[in-house]
């Protein structure tokens, strides 16, 4: 067997796709002029698809204070934290963030994957148990595969479910840990954390919540979910990234369960890692600041989210289940998503395309993610665009101005 | 076919594939039903259903065949 025998369908699928004008997987941008522009191959592109949910990228106070980092201590730090050394900045973040959830503990990763990896696979020991939601994201079940624990899941969003879950490991010795997310990366649900907190009581499990997509999206605050709903204390562990509202990257977990520090040294990820580099650092805590004392950018990034997924649902297309930020149309087949997606760009909008294994129950998906940074003019653009777009490539019935009098 | 673990596999692949599939204990689950391994984890959750039981994904993750999903299904049974 020659190497990689193993991804020769993969393979053949990629082929497919490199020789269509334009790859969903293999865009690269010559400029990115805002958090909602950027040119592409010589023509400027409105973005729809790069989570950049507060706009963040481009704020002058987060620029200048990745500026300032570099200067000051340098491009990298050019090992890990427990090799190598913490910089001030990286317990600054950490203190920022201990702060902001109002939690006693807090600690830096250096992406949101590996604070998955990190949290997960040093939580839950052998002898304990992790139960995952269905449609958790790829490094929820990472890290779980990370650790030693025996790994099960539960129906998305499901909380009877769970709790018939709970109940078949009941006998089992252990602690169970229950993973879910704030709004699930592909179809933008929330998870219905009132009802699964009631079910964590009863069965007396540990909740951790990875809030990546409702950091300074949901919540007075912007906390994420948790806030919403009025249940953080009943959260153990709130993972999340820097990479989205935050405009940087690396992740975090907060908690105040007690003896937390002790994953310092026994979390690998965070171990045998190199930390993440000053201007980072800088930039995330400076955009942390903005997202606290800004919450207009999250009341318009909200505004954004309704007016999207109401203009597209207006258009005729089938959406996922919620307006938040992250609008997702369910296309027909993999090659309607293509196709789609290749019309929005050839139009002048750049969206994202998702397929299994990353999308639930086999779905594909077009999906859009909204920036308090957008204007509503180009929200209204976006939504037209999908309107002639979907029309011309067949996902969603001619305009009805053209089919007066036609049968249905 | 009297052994219900085996019944609760064969009716769980049958409600999976939509009975299009002509299913033996060689059949091949990934390759040959076509199923993607998100469909093969939701397929998990439909076995534990109809069993009442909790199978560790690790427990699963090498099996091929029909056959040996029986087999490791009733071997997770007979512990619990």
């Amino acid at each position: 067997m020659a190497l990689f025998d193993q991804f020769v369908s993969l393979a053949e699928a990629y082929r497919g796709l490199q020789s269509r004008p334009y790859n969903p997987f293999d865009i690269a941008f010559d400029a990115i002029l805002s958090p909602t522009e950027a040119r592409l191959q010589g023509r400027q592109i409105l973005l729809l698809g790069t989570n950049n949910y507060l706009g963040l990228t481009h704020d002058p106070t987060v620029i200048a204070a990745a500026v300032e980092a570099t200067r000051e201590f340098g491009s990298g730090t050019t090992g890990s934290r427990i090799a190598n050394g913490s910089y001030a900045g990286h317990r600054a973040l950490e203190r920022a963030l201990a702060d902001f959830y109002g939690r006693r503990h807090a600690m830096v990763f250096t992406t949101g994957y590996q604070a998955n990896l990190g949290i997960l696979s040093a939580i839950a020991g052998k002898n304990d148990h992790l139960i995952l939601d269905a449609d958790s994201h790829a490094s929820i079940y990472d890290g779980a595969r990370l650790g030693l624990a025996p790994v099960t899941r539960f129906r998305h969003n499901d909380a009877d479910d769970l709790a018939r879950r709970l109940r078949r490991l009941a006998s089992l010795p252990g602690d169970k840990f229950i993973v879910v997310e704030g709004i699930y990366s592909m179809l933008g649900d929330t998870a219905p954390l009132r009802e699964l907190v009631e079910v964590k009581r009863q069965w007396n499990a540990y909740l951790v919540v990875d809030e990546a997509h409702s950091l300074g999206v949901l919540g007075a605050s912007g906390r994420g979910l948790a806030e919403a709903a009025g249940v953080e204390s009943d959260v153990d562990f709130i993972v999340g990234t820097f990479s989205k509202s935050l405009g940087g990257v690396g992740g975090f977990c907060v908690s105040d369960v007690e003896g937390f520090e002790v994953l310092r040294i026994a979390s690998r990820p965070y171990m045998f890692t190199a930390s993440l580099p000053p201007a980072v650092i800088a930039a995330t805590a400076a955009a942390l600041r903005q997202l606290r004392m800004r919450p207009e950018l999250r009341h318009r990034l909200t505004e954004h989210a309704r007016r999207l997924h109401q203009g597209l649902a207006d258009a005729g297309f089938e959406l996922g289940p919620e307006p938040n930020p992250i609008v997702s149309a369910i296309m027909p087949s993999p090659e309607a998503a293509f196709a789609l997606w290749t019309r929005l760009l050839e139009a002048g909008l750049y969206t994202n395309v998702s397929l299994p294994p990353a999308t639930p129950k086999g779905l594909a998906l077009l999906r859009s993610s909204v920036s308090a940074a957008h204007t509503r003019d180009e929200i209204d653009a976006a939504i037209a665009m999908f309107a002639e777009a979907g029309r011309a490539v067949g996902v969603i019935a001619p305009a009805r101005a053209s089919t007066a009098g036609g049968a249905t | 076919m009297n052994d219900p673990i085996r019944e609760a596999v064969y009716e769980a692949l049958r409600a999976a594939t939509g009975g299009s599939v002509a299913l033996s204990d060689d059949t091949r689950i990934m390759g040959e039903l076509g199923l993607t391994s998100v469909a093969v984890l939701d397929f998990v959750l439909e076995i534990e259903d109809r069993l009442d039981i909790a199978i560790p994904l690790d427990r699963v993750a090498g099996v091929e065949t029909i056959g040996d999903l029986v087999a490791k299904v009733s071997e997770i049974k007979r512990e619990g």
